[in-house]
């Protein structure tokens, strides 16, 4: 009797130990974009609050906390309020299946690249709920701009996923990474370039990062999706953004660049010498690249057209994994180079 | 227990969403208990260990065909519909699909296969891929049915295309490969100005 609660609870702990300190990094990921943004366009970024401004993400989160929360006029007050939840559940529920390293996984599933593609696909409700509960029309258009775009580029995210799992022949996220050890030329960056390039441009898009970031569109319709938002349910919006970004950045690590394991496997001398890095240091360090990537491309690029994004998605990226795929089912049956064995 | 406990949470609301679809008078708010069906359907396909179905209904039923749903649906502005309406007209016609649909039901998946005692011999080992299971079955046995399924629902695309294709109409489309291979002298005239005020 007393033993299931036992592991309930015990679960329980292992879900707070993930969630607590993500929630911290996301946090200071918004500083770090200030600051990394300021320094690209040459300015110094927020530098008041604390020593650099280190208490700045603190200070904004208790701004929020303490701003009133309005609720427009003829809205529906339950999907209003429930739509920040539904967008952050998502990207804090899809970490549960992401291996930090040989044994540090919360729940080693075998379909841990479905559950993945799941999650990641349910984040757009929050989007759809917050722009038809605000009885506004900003809002609506930013949640339709937004609904087509990310089921667009969920099409085009799953076939390059496809590929991973033909190649590492599992759904096992842990499968996956360990099928890439041997050496930085088995990570499948390499064989699935295309494929790589593609789950990227997707991840920038299924987040509404700029230059994908129609949803909120500023210039055209305000903020979209959570024009009529405030203090701490806009707030919450913008924790699942950098969750999500978070997330994404830490799957293109695990899925494309080897996730946990050293880049200088199997190089004679290099490869000793850096034997005693915890794994978890370096998909740290891979998903901490690609999450600069993202704040790099926001202060690079300007924002795509709307009928752009839709080319890009439908006609260039889909056509281009599809091709690939062919390639790689080449590869695993011809059971080509070091990856495909 | 605690799964009896999880089974019974999700069966409730499963049933409750179901209700809430038909009883609902605003349309979105029924294509939302929808959604709300789908994904209390899922957790009971994972317990039963088809946790490949349980996450593809999550992320093709609620991540993608729900969403156009609801697009269309918060598109269209209908207004709330008086409960009764039709109420009576459509009866008979409701309970004639219900009993079909029970006699079909209750011939396939009569108690007979689903009682403890058949199941209770069926001990699925721990790393049991269910995902892998299917796509052997899907890709060997079950090689034509799929392959037919498949060309329906190319069939299915392809007409619906057809069906809200109303001919070529003269649309406001840009060239992408036109405007890309634009160049500057096209666009831009330059000038060269004399100074207006002798110095």
């Amino acid at each position: 009797m007393l033993d299931p609660i036992l592991q309930l609870l015990w679960i329980v702990i292992k879900i707070l130990i993930i969630v607590l300190p993500l929630l911290g990094v996301v946090a200071y990921y918004t500083l770090a974009e200030r600051k990394v943004i300021g320094f690209i366009q040459l300015r110094v970024g927020p530098n008041r609050v604390g020593f650099k401004g280190l208490f700045q993400p603190i200070a904004d989160g208790l701004k929020l906390l303490t701003k009133e929360l309005i609720f427009p006029t003829k809205s529906n007050k339950y999907l209003f309020v429930i739509a920040p939840v539904m967008a952050i559940a998502p990207s804090l529920a899809a970490w549960a299946v992401v291996p930090f390293s040989p044994h540090l996984v919360l729940s080693n599933v075998n379909a841990g690249l479905l559950y993945v593609l799941a999650m990641t696909s349910l984040g757009i409700y929050g989007v759809l709920f917050a722009g038809w509960a605000s009885n506004s029309k900003y809002a609506i258009y930013g949640a339709l701009r937004s609904a087509a775009q990310m089921v667009s580029y969920e099409i085009a995210m799953g076939f390059s996923l496809i590929g991973v799992l033909l190649a590492a022949n599992s759904t096992n996220l842990s499968d996956i990474v360990m099928r890439q050890s041997g050496g930085i030329w088995h990570w499948y960056f390499i064989p699935l370039f295309p494929l790589f390039l593609v789950y990227w441009i997707s991840a920038v898009a299924e987040t509404n990062r700029a230059p994908f970031d129609v949803a909120e569109g500023e210039s055209e319709i305000v903020a979209g999706f959570h024009v009529e938002y405030s203090g701490i349910m806009f707030g919450v919006f913008f924790l699942a953004e950098y969750a999500n970004m978070l997330l994404l950045s830490i799957l293109v690590a695990t899925l494309f660049m080897g996730g946990w394991l050293s880049p200088f496997q199997g190089i004679p001398v290099l490869g000793a010498l850096f034997s005693f890095v915890p794994g978890i240091l370096w998909l740290f360090l891979k998903a901490g690249f690609f999450a600069f990537v993202y704040l790099w491309i926001r202060a690079t690029f300007p924002r795509y057209r709307y009928d752009q994004i839709m080319r890009l998605g439908w006609k260039v990226l889909i056509p281009v994994t599809i091709v690939w795929l062919v390639v790689a089912s080449f590869g695993v049956h011809f059971h080509i180079g070091p990856w495909f064995s | 227990m605690i799964q009896q406990v999880i089974f019974y949470l999700f069966a409730a609301l499963l049933i409750f969403s179901g209700v809430r679809v038909v009883a609902s008078r605003n349309p979105v708010h029924s294509a939302l208990f929808l959604v709300l069906a789908f994904v209390a359907a899922a957790p009971l396909w994972i317990m039963a260990g088809a946790e490949f179905l349980g996450l593809v209904l999550v992320f093709v039923y609620v991540g993608a065909v729900m969403t156009l749903f609801l697009f269309v649906v918060m598109m269209l502005n209908l207004d709330e519909v008086p409960r009764s309406k039709g109420f009576v007209r459509y009866l008979p016609f409701g309970l004639i699909i219900v009993g079909l649909i029970v006699t079909l039901m209750l011939n396939v998946i009569d108690p007979s296969h689903f009682s403890l005692h058949v199941n209770a011999g069926m001990i699925v080992p721990q790393h049991h891929s269910n995902t892998k299971e299917l796509g052997l079955m899907l890709f060997t046995q079950y090689l034509l049915p799929f392959e037919l399924a498949g060309a329906l629902l190319i069939v299915a695309i392809i007409s619906a295309i057809g069906l809200a294709f109303r001919g070529p109409r003269a649309r406001k489309v840009q060239d992408p490969s036109a405007q890309i291979a634009v160049k500057r002298n096209e666009r831009v005239r330059l000038v060269n100005m004399e100074a207006e005020k002798k110095s």
